[in-house]
């Protein structure tokens, strides 16, 4: 029963500008594509592994071969014609192979005609179809999984993260949090892993601050989280991180290794890594198809800005992306049950009425998008060395998240301000929360905010900012908005940051299988 | 104050403490045992084990109150005190302009692939931190912020071609010493590039102790709750005593 008495009028209005302002980058994303997209494409075809031989370390083959058909022959008609044309004209059994004759200099790649063309395009698209059947798959198994199993007995569901930067120690981590009722496990990414523009190979276990995103690692934590399952008798999640310059690549090996959840954000990558934003729309429209067809989860990334931007100020901001991310995502063929919105609980303990207003911006963003699985994201800049504190404003966020019905509760540890969580700590964050969600039982049933209250008050006035945003937004132009810091403070031009280099327009006649399997909802 | 002390619970001298850790043990009496000894190796006796649960089944976490034995000498302390004046932007300005006749260029940066960009910006940016501008604001200081995943040899290069009286480096990641790492690859790389007519060194960080400066290669190091003030008076301070070093 919606709390807030939101005026339909202005709730859709706010829909229509977001949409508005979307539009513009919708079509840039649809008219380039980039080489992490066209390095997806050949992964959902079925290349692995990595050149080992090389001087500068293992090298991705998709990486060899796409930046050799770059260079003979461009990639503004996609790599899928010159790929599949060099495999028949050289006759060679697989990527792998071909991807080796490349490395050895023996292919020269060129975009076929005719009759030839039309043969390339068909190979591809057979290649490319078995792999999204392998995401089908595992998108049945999972349902076959959960309802085997069974989904967590209540919500929110508790997400937890682990990043020891070895996956053996993940695991280990990992399961002890199952055991103790973690329902997600997600493991974070190595710092500097979003700049690499390549994935890498293999089981790692030297991460910094965070584990590496490979196949290997996605298939060893689902392999071990499919046991915990059986033994806590609750499908458990395995999330990860769609992020970075191979945003679309972990977004196709997620779905290859049946990951049920994925940070995937329209913005975060221009606006905390400094990725180019036209590479980051590009990348994640096609990240987010393939997430669609593989029916996970994904989680956006609006409590970001609270930590450099203040959570009472930009409160309408997070408001605001949340309604650009519903529509980029909705355009990619995402329903509303994939959308992990995220909203956070950062504003500063010191400031009077902080919890009220913490339970107004959570009531907006429930009722806003009462459909969708919200993230509900802890308290981590106003976290300090003082860790009792900070465990006492962590039972007041689990509070928060549980009066206004949070979907997926990300546990906050009392050790954010100091180290990257102990074993204790997460032990220790998971017993608040189940002393707060079992205490608090069926509170939000008796949780009616005043009609002219202050919480519903503040709530229609975020609303209210969030709409006079979106209008600017679409007077000046997304992109010209970032530029000018309004998202995060983070000031970020259309034509700076990393990344920039790989982005391609693309020419007529540019061929992607991947894409169109994917925008067909085809099989084959 | 009095020279020596113990840690006060409720009474003067009674050397209370309190701490909790996890072992790899799994929970029950010669669990709570091990952590009564280690306990006791640190000092606590006695040592009360008032708390023990399992974390799983090989891990037992601990809470244990108990009275140390240590004392503390006070005279024996060494930290890095602050050896100059904080000074109001207005003297800042003005000690500049007498001392330099130009202005002082500052480049800061957060360095490696460490993206966290809110504590150096807390020192540089207009807005500051705890109620004091940031550095931006002083009008005779050139600040030029790099912002985050900066490489050493972008800095080196921007430093030199700014001709950067002083170089200020963040690093908050410190998983597998990163900190540590990263700040000694910069100054190894000012030396080098520059040698005695390096850019004075500053690193910052949460987890940066101010005694590390040696180690690190820096000039000086500043931790948790550094405010703008504190740099800028300690820039002026260096700078104006080191004034020879500096490049024109
Ligand atoms: C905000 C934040 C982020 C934001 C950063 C946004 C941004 N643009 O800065 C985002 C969400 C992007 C982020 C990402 C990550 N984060 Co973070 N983050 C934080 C958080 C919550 C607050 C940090 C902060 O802003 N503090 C406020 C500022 C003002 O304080 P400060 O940095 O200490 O700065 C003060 C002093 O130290 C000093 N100072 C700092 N620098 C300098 C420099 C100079 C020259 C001087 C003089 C002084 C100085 O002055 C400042 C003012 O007093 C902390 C947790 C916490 N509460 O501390 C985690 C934390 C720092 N993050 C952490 C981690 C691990 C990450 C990730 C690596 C996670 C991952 N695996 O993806 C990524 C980083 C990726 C990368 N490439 O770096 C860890 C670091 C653990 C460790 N010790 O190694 C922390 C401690 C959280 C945790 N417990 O796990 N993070």
């Amino acid at each position: 029963m919606p709390l807030l008495d939101l005026d339909p009028e202005v709730v859709a209005t706010a829909r229509a500008l977001a949409a508005e302002a979307a539009a513009p980058v919708i079509d840039i994303a649809r008219a380039h594509t980039t080489v992490a997209v066209e390095r997806a494409t050949l992964r959902l075809a079925g290349i692995t592994g990595a050149d080992t031989t090389h001087r500068a370390g293992d090298v991705p083959w998709v990486n060899r071969v796409v930046d050799t058909v770059r260079e003979h022959c461009g990639l503004e008609h996609g790599v899928a014609l010159p790929v599949f044309h060099a495999l028949r004209e050289h006759d060679l059994g697989s990527l792998t192979e071909l991807a080796e004759a490349t490395a050895a200099g023996q292919i020269t790649y060129r975009l076929p005609e005719g009759r030839d063309a039309t043969r390339a395009a068909k190979a591809a698209r057979t290649a490319v179809a078995r792999g999204l059947r392998t995401v089908d798959r595992n998108r049945a198994q999972r349902d076959r999984l959960v309802a085997k199993l069974g989904d967590p007995p209540r919500r929110p569901w508790i997400y937890l993260i682990v990043a020891t930067g070895d996956i053996d120690e993940d695991v280990v981590q990992a399961a002890n949090a199952a055991r103790a009722g973690a329902d997600i496990i997600a493991v974070i990414r190595s710092t500097g892993q979003s700049l690499l523009d390549y994935v890498p190979e293999g089981a790692t276990h030297h991460g910094f601050a965070g584990t590496y995103a490979t196949q290997e690692n996605f298939r060893i934590m689902r392999a071990a989280m499919d046991e915990v399952s059986k033994e806590v008798g609750r499908y458990v999640r395995v999330t990860n991180y769609a992020s970075g310059l191979c945003m679309p690549e972990i977004a196709v090996l997620a779905g290859l290794q049946r990951l049920d959840m994925m940070l995937n954000d329209s913005m975060y990558g221009i606006l905390f890594r400094d990725i180019n934003p036209i590479r980051t729309f590009v990348d994640q429209r096609f990240s987010r198809q393939v997430h669609a067809r593989a029916g996970i989860i994904i989680n956006t990334g609006e409590d970001n800005y609270l930590t450099t931007a203040d959570a009472v100020d930009a409160a309408h901001t997070v408001t605001v992306s949340q309604l650009l991310n519903e529509h980029f995502a909705h355009e990619a063929g995402l329903p509303d049950e994939l959308l992990g919105l995220g909203h956070a609980f950062e504003i500063n303990p010191r400031v009077p009425d902080s919890f009220r207003m913490e339970l107004a911006h959570a009531l907006l963003a429930r009722e806003l998008f009462p459909d969708a699985p919200l993230k509900w994201m802890p308290p981590t800049k106003h976290m300090t060395g003082n860790v009792f504190d900070g465990y006492l404003l962590d039972g007041f966020f689990n509070l928060a998240g549980v009066l206004t019905g949070q979907s997926i509760l990300l546990v906050g540890m009392m050790t954010e301000a100091v180290v990257t969580p102990f074993l204790s700590d997460r032990d220790l964050a998971l017993a608040n929360v189940r002393y707060v969600l079992e205490a608090a039982g069926n509170l939000r049933e008796d949780f009616r905010p005043a009609p002219d209250g202050f919480i519903a008050k503040r709530a229609h006035q975020v609303l209210g900012e969030a709409v006079d945003l979106l209008a600017r937004i679409v007077d000046e132009g997304l992109l010209e908005a970032i530029g000018k810091g309004t998202f995060g403070l983070m000031k970020r031009p259309a034509d700076g940051g990393k990344g920039a280099d790989g982005v391609i327009a693309k020419a007529d006649g540019y061929t992607n299988p991947a894409s169109e399997l994917l925008e067909e909802g085809a099989t084959a | 104050m009095k020279r020596h002390l113990r840690p006060y619970g409720d009474t003067t001298g009674d050397g209370m403490v309190q701490l909790s850790f996890t072992l790899p043990v799994p929970h029950g009496p010669r669990a709570d045992g091990a952590a009564q000894q280690l306990a006791n190796r640190m000092g606590i006796d006695p040592a009360l084990v008032v708390h023990s649960h399992p974390i799983g089944e090989d891990f037992t976490f601990f809470v244990v109150y108990g009275s140390v034995s240590h004392i503390i000498d006070m005279d024996a302390v060494t930290v890095v005190e602050r050896e100059y004046p904080l000074l109001t932007p207005g003297e800042i300005n003005t000690a500049v302009k007498k001392a330099l006749r130009r202005k002082l260029v500052v480049v800061g940066a957060c360095i490696g692939t460490d993206a966290h960009t809110v504590g150096i910006d807390a020192i540089l940016n207009i807005k500051g931190f705890a109620g004091e501008k940031g550095l931006e604001y002083y009008r005779e200081l050139r600040v030029i912020n790099l912002g985050a995943q900066v490489t050493v040899p972008e800095l080196v290069k921007r430093a030199r071609a700014e001709k950067a009286d002083a170089v200020l480096v963040s690093q908050v990641v410190t998983q597998r010493d990163a900190h540590i790492l990263n700040t000694q690859e910069m100054s190894a790389a000012f030396r080098e590039a520059m040698g005695e007519r390096k850019p004075l060194l500053v690193a910052g960080g949460p987890r940066f102790d101010p005694l590390m400066a040696g180690e690190l290669g820096v000039d000086r190091v500043f931790g948790r709750g550094t405010t703008p003030g504190e740099v800028a008076s300690y820039l002026v301070h260096a700078l104006t005593t080191r004034k020879d070093t500096v490049p024109a």
